[in-house]
């Protein structure tokens, strides 16, 4: 069992509200999934603007020391946008591929959770309510939230096994469910070049979806494909800076509700996820039917 | 009348509030936003109205009170019921009245995938649609639909009948459509009555039930069981 929450706001105005609607979407999941807890957030400094990578460092970091070596090297300006503990946002204006370069050349220990122009990752083992605490999810700003609470079936409990999944730039994954034929289209992805960070079954999917992305399909035709390769029980929520998008497999075993108003798509496990949300009461709320997909763009 | 607020009231509470009622108690639950398990296991016929849209199992494991629901539920809504009604006056998510042995289960609205899935002598009565694998496996009782039914209707179905108002999308596995007869168009219309759903045109329902090539207890050939 895992839980699975998303928020999509289709107006601006909206925007600074994103932390405090989503943060009690999380922790009303608690029971699904109490062993690991990620978000991801996007906002909206528009593809101009900086890159942004969600990093954790594996030992205690002086996380200006690694901006300044970064900079250095880039003649790039790399700041700290973010820090906490061992976690950290970096923000440059570099080359992604030299970017991640240079930061696997500084041999610090930094393993990077996610990267992109919106997206910002938080993810960690323990309680929902613990992690969107340290991490100050309530506070923060943006257009689209996913989110994830894990119970996990499949693969072991660490940071790097827990959801979002997030592969490629601005992409993200939560999957609630287990895929049964995961290891055969590891191996197809892994023959194709694609590397992974590890044995966990939703991560094969995110691969997936974003190879097909690299390949020019859109996250629709990415997903209708992965209804046509994966067997076994998923919902997914996936997300790109664009786009927010939920499907369900062709046994349905694994719940949805999406509540949709002109102000915001939210989609969540179960429902009491989303009773807290404002205009829950007049929004159209329905379940995904089993394989069908439903694509929200911006 | 008793007054519970899912609010200011924990789900346990609120249960054990419950079954300590006399018969014949009339209470509400107000501000279910969504919650599990509310009025389960409950042994007395008491009066139960639940305020807005509630979660899973409600009114589940029950034997004797009638529950009405003023909104939508999650899933399995009056699982293993075994006498008493449960009214849902919005919508039901997956395997609503699941494995039910008694009592009388109506949805105004539409059910999901797997309604009545592995009923054992209860009765569902859906106004609207319900979903794929409707009576699945299904054993003893009455499904009856007065809307379209999904895909894979009365898969591997046993002793359970099913009747349905609109569509039947396909039929599943080892079931096949039968004649109505006279006891038939005599049930619906009482169910028909009981619900409220005077969509429903008794003598104008497609009926599903096993076509027997899965199972069979030769040996109990003329045998009650």
């Amino acid at each position: 069992m895992c839980g699975i929450v998303g928020l999509h706001l289709k107006k601006r105005s909206w925007d600074g509200r994103l932390g405090e609607l989503l943060t009690p979407m999380l922790t009303a999941l608690t029971l699904r999934g109490p062993d690991s807890a990620g978000i991801a957030l996007y906002a909206d400094d528009g593809p101009d603007g900086p890159l942004k990578y969600s990093l954790r460092a594996v030992t205690d970091l002086d996380w200006s020391g690694l901006a300044s070596r970064l900079e250095a090297g880039l003649g790039e300006p790399v700041t700290v946008s973010r820090q906490v503990g061992r976690f950290a946002t970096l923000m440059s204006r570099a080359r992604a591929e030299e970017f991640l370069y240079r930061l696997h050349a500084d041999a610090s220990g930094v393993v990077m959770v996610g990267h992109g122009h919106a997206i910002e990752v938080f993810k960690d083992v323990g309680s929902p309510e613990e992690i969107v605490g340290r991490y100050g999810i309530g506070q923060a700003e943006g257009y689209q939230g996913i989110g994830h609470t894990r119970l996990a079936t499949e693969s072991a409990v660490t940071t790097e096994h827990s959801h979002p999944f997030t592969p490629a730039a601005d992409l993200g994954l939560v999957h609630n469910g287990s895929f049964s034929n995961y290891a055969s289209l590891r191996r197809r992805l892994q023959d194709a070049g694609v590397t992974f960070d590890t044995d966990n079954d939703s991560e094969v999917a995110a691969r997936f979806v974003a190879d097909r992305l690299r390949r020019g399909d859109d996250l629709g035709d990415a997903l209708r494909m992965v209804l046509k390769e994966f067997d076994g029980f998923y919902t997914l929520l996936v997300s790109t800076a664009e786009q927010f998008a939920v499907v369900r497999d062709a046994f349905a075993c694994k719940p949805l509700v999406v509540a949709e108003t002109p102000d915001y798509v939210a989609v969540a496990s179960e429902y009491h996820a989303l009773a807290t949300l404002p205009g829950v009461e007049s929004a159209t709320v329905f379940e995904p039917q089993p394989e069908e997909l439903h694509v929200w763009s911006r | 009348m008793v007054t519970l607020s899912c609010r200011s009231t924990s789900t346990r509470e609120i249960n054990e509030t419950l079954r300590q009622l006399p018969p014949g108690s009339e209470v509400v639950i107000t501000d279910p936003m969504g919650t599990h398990n509310l009025a389960v296991g409950l042994m007395q016929p008491i009066i139960i109205t639940i305020d807005g849209n509630a979660g899973y199992y409600i009114g589940g494991l029950c034997d004797g009170p009638s529950i009405t629901v003023k909104g939508s539920v999650g899933w399995g809504v009056a699982e293993n019921l075994m006498s008493g009604t449960v009214r849902v006056e919005g919508n039901a998510s997956e395997a609503a009245a699941a494995s039910a042995h008694g009592g009388r289960v109506f949805v105004n609205g539409d059910a999901s995938s797997r309604a009545g899935i592995s009923l054992k002598g209860g009765t569902l009565v859906v106004g609207g649609d319900v979903g794929h694998m409707s009576g699945f496996m299904a054993q003893a009782g009455t499904l009856l639909v007065g809307g379209d039914a999904g895909e894979a209707l009365g898969d591997s179905l046993y002793e359970a009948v099913i009747y349905v108002g609109g569509k039947v999308r396909c039929l599943g596995a080892d079931t096949r459509v039968k004649d109505l007869n006279d006891a038939d168009v005599l049930g619906v219309k009482e169910l028909v009555a009981a619900s409220g759903f005077d969509g429903i045109d008794p003598q104008n329902v497609t009926k599903v039930a096993s076509a027997k090539t899965l199972y069979n207890f030769d040996a109990l050939k003329n045998q009650s069981y």
